[in-house]
């Protein structure tokens, strides 16, 4: 990150860089006790160029409880720096007070009452509202959607992503990359992108047969913007067809490619370009790695690991911009970009505080209209909720270890695996679950949960192997997202060590037992990404564990011990 | 439902992945490298290997290797039970010392690439290629 001190010393190094973040304004704001739309959105408008970067939407139309992880540990040289930190440290490191809305907004920590006190975050009426305001300081700003947009709810299920390509054409995005957007398929993809009236973008997007850049998705767009030619870069997620379902999209492949964004970079230079924007789904520590290796970047609008940091994280002369997910937060970043560098930048990232922010009347009644149809589905409580369900954190959620439940429940196993994945709103204690909720982290188009035997020493393999994906010291080869969820079965992890040795003391909660690697164990789980999985979808297993439970209070988990964060 | 052995094994991905990771080199790349070089010094450029950092599909993973002025480039996978890929030989009238292909790796492992310069001199490159069941992306 970059502490008010050593940004000085980057700008005074860099000697034309100089720039500012809107952050202290709305930290401040704690002392006031009241928070209002136009402290939220106060913004000197600065230079020629202004970004709007949204991204991870997860398809949260409506404003939801979004707990920041409690733990998110960091490898190699990412060991302590952000996003890696977490909680009160991530409080004391920005100078943020506790109980403050930014301690609400940006950390973990004291979640369920400030919550009650805060409120709800998101809703892309909301965020239309924030849009708005800073095309009316800047009418030209451009709107860029870095992606996982088309996935995440019961609506977004029901009609194939409509719901929110309709929402977002009506907040009128300039250009837009991709990741789960294509576990809708590649043929709804190409329907859905072929009448999209912006930009689709991705230069690491090729043809699996050939090899070469596919035509649906052109690595660049340039805008004029105040009298600046800019190029926007698109960069997909890498590994779509290993993270998710290659079989649902076989005829792409993805990969960093990063000698290919060099060239797109050095391309679009030569053809004028005066500020080049990456729009990018690699994720925050990729998307460094990446900065220090391609030159020429001015600003990465990272995603997919869905971290929020209230400044700008320097690597090089290239800023990394890192807006949060789920609709909890817009950011605005104002560029002054003269001859063809970028001279300054100032830059705040918007918390969307739903009961401050007004609800913008068009999009609102958009989102009425979408729900419309599903209205009694969505709706129907299913239980009570006791305890925080929540899922961020690097081994276990809340809402995993209830979905774990569920599965071996439901499904009578002994061990059950739930995937790491990031989206997810919460639930505070008090709240009824409705069919919405369970939806909101449980939808996605390869559902079924499975039920199979595993001897200990396969389930040892998936462990060290999910492990390397997230723990490899090298950025490069991580694929963003978080261990897969265990119930049943406790392990201990020691992330420095090497794959293949980082798992260890694997034991059978029901019986206290160690795992034994010759013997069958019976696991059930979802979200296999190979084809011809069978099994009822996963948020009818939940649903029903529900039912049967009426109110859910979930224990405390420690089955699994971690060393070497 | 129940599953089979057989889907069980589908639902793991590559069911190769059941052995020791990652794949170590063996002898028989050492030799291999003797045999083209002829145990000369190594240089670390010369010689470009493009490879995904983590293969889409181990069956089918798709390379480049480059080197300007080269006479012949050898492609080694060094963790595979048969590490010899391919050797590409470039007459004085080839236009560009380039090529691509495909190979099976039998999991994660370094692939090598070594080629013989205009000069008589062997440059190598090494680039490690991880194949992973995968399944958890956020």
């Amino acid at each position: 990150m970059i502490s008010r001190r050593d940004f000085l010393q980057v700008s005074m190094a860099a000697s034309a860089l100089v720039g500012a973040s809107g952050f202290g304004n709305w930290s401040r704001l704690a002392a006031q006790q009241a928070l209002t739309q136009d402290q939220l959105l106060q913004f000197d408008t600065f230079g020629n160029v202004s970004l709007i970067h949204v991204t991870d939407i997860h398809a949260q139309l409506k404003p939801i409880y979004f707990r920041e992880p409690s733990v998110n540990i960091g490898v190699g040289d990412n060991r302590g720096a952000v996003p890696h930190v977490t909680g009160a440290d991530f409080r004391r490191l920005y100078g943020i007070d506790d109980g403050s809305p930014s301690h609400y907004a940006l950390s973990s920590g004291d979640f369920s009452s400030l919550a009650q006190a805060y409120g709800r975050v998101g809703g892309l009426d909301r965020v239309a509202t924030v849009v708005n305001a800073i095309r009316a300081d800047r009418p030209d700003a451009l709107l860029l959607d870095g992606g996982d947009t088309w996935h995440g709810s019961y609506t977004c299920y029901h009609t194939e992503g409509q719901d929110m390509v309709n929402a977002m054409n009506q907040l009128r995005p300039d250009a837009m990359t991709f990741h789960w957007e294509f576990t809708l398929g590649s043929d709804r993809v190409q329907e859905i992108v072929e009448g999209l009236p912006f930009a689709a973008l991705g230069q690491n997007i090729f043809d699996a047969e050939w090899d070469e850049p596919a035509e649906l998705f052109p690595p660049y767009q340039f805008f004029e913007r105040g009298g600046v030619k800019i190029a926007v870069i698109g960069q997909a997620f890498p590994y779509m067809p290993i993270a998710n379902p290659g079989w649902m999209f076989p005829e792409y492949s993805f990969g960093i490619r990063d000698e290919n964004m060099q060239a797109m970079v050095d391309e679009v230079r030569a053809q004028g370009a005066e500020c080049v924007v990456c729009l990018s789904h690699n994720g925050f520590d990729v998307d460094k790695s990446m900065a220090s290796k391609v030159t020429g970047i001015d600003v990465i609008l990272t995603g997919h690991t869905h971290d929020a940091l209230p400044e700008p994280v320097l690597v090089g002369d290239t800023i990394l911009i890192a807006s949060g997910s789920n609709g909890k937060f817009v950011s605005r970043v104002d560029l002054d970009i003269q001859n063809g560098r970028m001279m300054g930048f100032r830059h705040k990232l918007i918390p969307i505080f739903s009961d401050v922010i007004e609800p913008d009347p068009e999009m609102a009644a958009l989102i009425e209209e979408e729900r419309a149809p599903f209205k009694d589905q969505l709706e129907e409580v299913i239980g009570q909720t006791d305890s925080l369900l929540y899922r961020r954190g690097n081994f276990n959620g809340t809402w995993d270890d209830l979905i774990c439940d569920a599965l071996m429940s439901e499904r009578e196993a002994d061990i059950a695996m739930s995937p790491g994945v990031r989206w997810g709103p919460s639930l505070i204690p008090g709240d009824d679950i409705t069919r919405e909720d369970i939806w909101n982290v449980t939808s996605m188009t390869y559902g079924k949960a499975y039920r199979s035997e595993m001897t200990g020493e396969f389930i040892k393999v998936i462990l060290e192997d999910v492990a390397d994906n997230i723990f490899n010291p090298d950025p490069y080869y991580q694929q963003g997202g978080d261990m897969v969820r265990i119930g049943g079965m406790g392990y201990r992890i020691d992330i420095q060590k090497p794959q293949g040795e980082r798992i260890s003391d694997m034991t059978l909660l029901k019986t206290g037992e160690a795992i034994d690697p010759a013997k069958n164990y019976v696991v059930a789980g979802w979200a296999s990404v190979n084809e011809g999985t069978e099994g009822p979808q996963i948020w009818d297993v939940v649903e029903a564990h529900i039912k049967k439970l009426g109110t859910v209070t979930v224990q405390p988990n420690d089955s699994v011990t971690v060393v070497g964060a | 439902m129940e599953f089979t052995r057989r889907e069980t094994l589908a639902l793991g991905g590559a069911a190769a992945l059941t052995f020791v990771l990652p794949f170590r080199a063996n002898a028989a790349v050492d030799d291999a490298i003797a045999e083209f070089t002829g145990g000369a010094d190594l240089a670390d450029s010369g010689v470009e290997l493009t490879a995904p950092e983590i293969a889409e599909n181990g069956n089918t993973v798709p390379i480049e290797v480059s080197a300007p002025g080269a006479s012949a480039i050898i492609v080694l996978a060094a963790g595979n039970p048969t590490p010899g890929v391919a050797t590409f030989n470039f007459g004085p009238l080839a236009a560009s010392q380039s090529a691509s292909t495909r190979m099976r790796l039998a999991g994660t492992q370094d692939v090598i690439a070594i080629a013989k310069l205009a000069d008589g001199s062997f440059a190598r490159s090494a680039k490690t290629v991880k194949v992973t069941i995968g399944g958890c992306g956020g």
